[in-house]
């Protein structure tokens, strides 16, 4: 894919840089003039890859979470990824209120709010190499 | 994270700000349950009037304090929520468990 414009990020899997990470997305497609409500969708949808990468993919290990966002048009994809435990079960993970962590008080919601905040949502994963979540928006306002 | 407390009649009433994610709801969630303790309060108020994010890690927070009260028979309810706050408090389904008010005083009379 040829975006008109790009950019990758990568950071160590702490939870300090989950806020790091969503506020560089957001500068990064201020450009494009989105809505306050989408930059905030944006924001959010990320805010929840990013952390899963950090609790999940590498249950608070040291690991590199590596963010690359990129626009065409109206387009934005953003791909946050890591190369930690993998899923088993997608179709699974991907079910409302699912979690395998609900001692720590997760709720199972990340993926449902990525995807209605966000137009598509792809993961891709294999267990014991790691995760990869590719996020689309149009930006309306573009339209 | 900023966090700010006061005690009204049986209520601890918690103000957080800032943004609420898995980072700060951590030492949120300390923070509250290490005041309830020391409070005797059966009840927790939320208020969400200085909050400007929040992702699923703040309705997990919610919903743990929620369970920390009505095992003491108490109720945890929030205020201040916001428009831009309001899209995942839909989503999540949490107002069918947890009641919403306006304003704090709403909530003080009428938990
Ligand atoms: N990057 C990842 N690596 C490994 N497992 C993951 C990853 N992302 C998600 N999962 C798995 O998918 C499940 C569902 O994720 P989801 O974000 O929907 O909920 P959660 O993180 O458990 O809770 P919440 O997001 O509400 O705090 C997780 O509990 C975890 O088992
Ligand atoms: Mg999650």
């Amino acid at each position: 894919m040829i975006f008109d414009n790009e950019m990758i990020l990568r950071f160590k899997s702490k939870s300090q840089n989950e806020g790091f990470a969503r506020m560089t997305a957001a500068a990064f497609l201020l450009e494009l003039d989105p809505t306050i409500t989408e930059i905030s969708d944006i924001k959010t949808a990320v805010s929840e890859a990013v952390t899963n990468a950090i609790i999940h993919g590498y249950e608070r290990k040291d690991g590199m979470v590596t963010m690359h966002c990129g626009y065409c048009g109206a387009n934005i994809y953003i791909e946050i990824i890591d190369n930690g435990k993998g899923i088993e079960d997608i179709e699974k993970a991907r079910e409302p209120l699912y979690t395998t962590k609900p001692y720590e008080e997760r709720s199972g919601l990340g993926f449902t709010v990525m995807e209605s905040f966000m137009d598509e949502v792809i993961v891709e994963s294999e267990p014991n190499k790691g995760t990869k979540i590719v996020m689309r928006k149009t930006l309306k306002s573009l339209l | 994270m900023d966090i700010k407390f006061k005690k009204i009649r049986n209520c601890l009433v918690v103000y957080p700000t800032g943004e609420i994610d898995h980072h700060s709801s951590e030492v949120l969630k300390k923070e509250i349950d290490r005041q309830c303790e020391s409070a005797l309060t059966k009840n927790i108020i939320v208020d969400f009037g200085r909050v400007n994010f929040m992702d699923s890690s703040g309705i997990g927070m919610i919903i743990g304090r929620y369970k920390y009260t009505h095992l003491k028979g108490g109720k945890t309810v929030v205020t201040g929520v916001s428009d831009n706050l309001r899209k995942i408090f839909t989503l999540s389904g949490l107002g069918r468990i947890i009641r919403i008010y306006p304003t704090v005083e709403d909530a003080v009379e009428n938990i």
